[in-house]
């Protein structure tokens, strides 16, 4: 095993550990004063940004985990192949934050296992709370064979790779389930949401949205990566990402505004108030301006169209969550919601913790499968190379 | 068999003395102090709407098809058969699905707590099982809340608006409401003047949760099946694909061989 020497000081290394110290203090006030002293949830808005940004945008984000193992293994688009442990890699990290996440936010968390035991299957948050349990493992055992051959674990790694599609399939099943559950939850509460979010197809909107942020999270974080550690970027597997993403929005776009006609929900959005103007940043900035950048070939083709579209199109997915859990609630003077210091810094301080978690386990582990002597199929890798040289062919021309 | 019990809350006949909410605490051990809204400390109030001319309690509904019951993931809300919805810390995680939930916006939550529980109205299940009826109820001085069989207390509230013309509205809210309610009020003036929510779905709440949810089996299944067939067809074409290029490369062989 080699260890790099000191850690080089940089100014987003210096972010994140500002951002987890803080993250931390107020982790331990949440702990040792209560719910009621460290944020400002109260009676008549029991759920702030921890369930809309931490869960609802944390398991959002992993989606990339699905979409692309179901890329390589269902569809057998090998070339994908490049892209799909970090993908996957950022999706369990992705599920471990949520975990934290949920950690933080319950009354109790110390009785979180009686999921496990006490069931009620009319419950959508009973579907959450296994499906964060289920796929979380899934997720787990997706990785492993990283770690399997980090350690050159033999038996393991045998018995991971003869179950890799029936447990691939369970993911991507586990996680389409888990994602419209998270929109699932809204349904019961038609009484509190304003109508440009309430909708009785909010679970399909939630499977649709998170595909096109699953991917466009791929491209980020593939970028992120490239700028840490040096690496060349996949263009012409990120550009196909992108067609797809501009194919998947202009979908969400027409099935939402198509869903505010038929619930006769559309004139909500023509009249000039707080919602209405949240309503137009999600729509047109997080969802039409990202299609139509994407549309051009030229945008695509350059890294920082690709780099700076995909951002948008997180940050619509970011809008929409927040806007459902949080923005359409916020309908008198009484339900009014602004998040305390520490339920920011939780936040923050757990998307820091994500980044320094990628970054270290991509340090000691194969992620990029680029550590040939890693690789128990030697065989494999003049394909990879060939397939890399074929890719910087493709970029020059 | 015990009959699922209610109370009948007529607005015309409260005088705001606040007695209830009094009673109430005693029979919860809950400090007495007066408040207007719902808290984790008060599970029934009187407020004061109307300019100041009407008082309307609040409490808990006891819904028949309770929202908070079948949103909780743990179950810890259960329906008994008092008609009480009553609420089991032992097993509550904390998420507050159920307060989100809740279409009156009841459950409260004991935010300075660290070891924090949901508080409501508990419609005195122990007393009523045991034969007995609410503390409110029996501390009433003007009838204002009845208690009794719900099917009872239902036909007094029809009895009360066709027998007094005019003096009620003529609606009884909870009849209906999330698919009827053990609490209901008789008023005479409108009800969204009491501060009552007006936009409670008629049907069964949980229904819109329960119609996603029992699709859950089909789509696993469907979608299991679908995705083992893709990956079927994938794999057959790679294989047929890589078949036919050794089929093409011997056959080439074959040919070339003639020539040596």
């Amino acid at each position: 095993m080699k260890f790099p020497g000191l850690l080089r000081i940089t100014f987003w290394k210096a972010v994140a550990v500002v951002l987890m110290t803080l993250g931390a203090i107020a982790a331990i006030q949440r702990y040792a004063l209560g719910l009621g002293a460290t944020t400002n949830l109260k009676d008549t808005f029991p759920w702030g940004l921890w369930i809309g940004f931490d869960i609802l945008v944390g398991v959002g984000l992993a989606a990339g985990g699905f979409t692309i193992a179901a890329t390589v293994y269902i569809f057998n688009l090998e070339r994908f192949r490049p892209i799909l442990r970090p993908t996957i890699l950022t999706a369990f990290l992705g599920y471990i934050l949520v975990i934290a996440g949920l950690m933080i936010d319950l009354g109790r968390p110390w009785a979180i296992w009686h999921a496990l035991i006490y069931w009620n299957p009319h419950s959508v948050m009973f579907e959450v709370a296994w499906c964060v349990m289920l796929y979380t493992a899934v997720l787990a055992l997706e990785f492993s064979p990283v770690v399997f051959e980090r350690f050159n674990m033999q038996r393991p790694l045998k018995i991971i790779k003869a179950i890799t599609i029936p447990l691939v399939i369970l993911g991507v099943v586990l996680s389409t389930l888990h994602q419209s559950s998270l929109g699932s939850l809204f349904l019961i509460i038609p009484g509190r949401m304003h109508p440009l979010w309430y909708s009785n197809i909010i679970p399909f909107l939630f499977i649709i949205s998170c595909v096109a942020a699953g991917l466009a999270m791929t491209i980020f974080e593939s970028f992120l990566s490239s700028r840490a550690f040096g690496r060349e970027i996949e263009m012409p597997l990120l550009s196909d990402l992108a067609r797809v993403i501009v194919v998947v929005l202009a979908v969400y776009f027409t099935v939402r505004v198509q869903d505010l006609i038929t619930r006769d929900a559309l004139h909500y959005a023509f009249e000039v108030n707080y919602q209405s103007i949240m309503f137009y940043g999600e729509i047109l900035l997080g969802v039409v301006l990202p299609f139509f950048l994407l549309l051009s070939r030229k945008i695509r083709a350059s890294k920082a169209g690709l780099f700076y579209s995909s951002a948008l199109v997180l940050l619509g997915f970011v809008a929409h969550r927040i806007n459902t859990a949080i923005t359409s609630m916020e309908q008198y003077p009484a339900r009014m919601y602004v998040p305390s210091w520490q339920e920011l810094f939780i936040t923050l301080g757990l998307a820091a913790f994500g980044f320094v978690a990628f970054s270290f386990v991509a340090r000691y582990f194969d992620v990029f499968g680029e550590k040939p002597h890693y690789h128990t199929t030697v065989a494999a890798m003049p394909v990879r190379l060939s397939r890399l040289r074929h890719a910087k062919q493709a970029e020059l021309v | 068999m015990l009959k699922s019990k209610g109370l009948l809350i007529d607005i015309t006949k409260c005088i705001g003395c606040g007695e209830c909410s009094r009673a109430c605490a005693v029979a919860n051990n809950l400090p007495q102090e007066e408040a207007k809204e719902l808290s984790a400390t008060h599970y029934t109030v009187v407020q004061t709407v109307n300019n100041d001319q009407t008082y309307v309690r609040r409490m808990c509904m006891h819904c028949e098809q309770p929202t908070c019951v079948s949103a909780c993931l743990v179950g810890a809300f259960r329906k008994t058969e008092t008609g009480a919805v009553v609420y089991d810390e032992s097993k509550c995680i904390g998420c507050r699905y159920c307060m989100q939930a809740c279409p009156f916006e009841v459950p409260r939550y004991e935010w300075s707590s660290l070891s924090p529980r949901v508080q409501k109205c508990k419609m005195c299940y122990e007393l009523v099982a045991a034969g007995g009826q609410t503390a409110c109820s029996v501390a009433c001085p003007t009838g204002a809340t009845m208690f009794g069989d719900r099917d009872e207390l239902i036909r007094e509230a029809r009895k009360r608006i066709d027998e007094n013309p005019g003096e009620y509205v003529n609606y009884v809210y909870g009849l209906k409401e999330a698919g009827g309610t053990s609490v209901m009020y008789l008023s005479n003036i409108p009800f969204d003047k009491l501060g009552l929510p007006m936009n409670i779905p008629t049907e069964s709440i949980p229904d819109l949760s329960w119609r996603v949810l029992s699709q859950i089996p089909k789509y696993s299944v469907a979608a299991g099946v679908v995705l083992f067939g893709l990956n079927w067809i994938t794999q057959r074409r790679t294989e047929v694909a890589r078949f036919e290029a050794e089929e093409k490369k011997k056959s080439n062989g074959n040919i070339e061989r003639p020539h040596q």
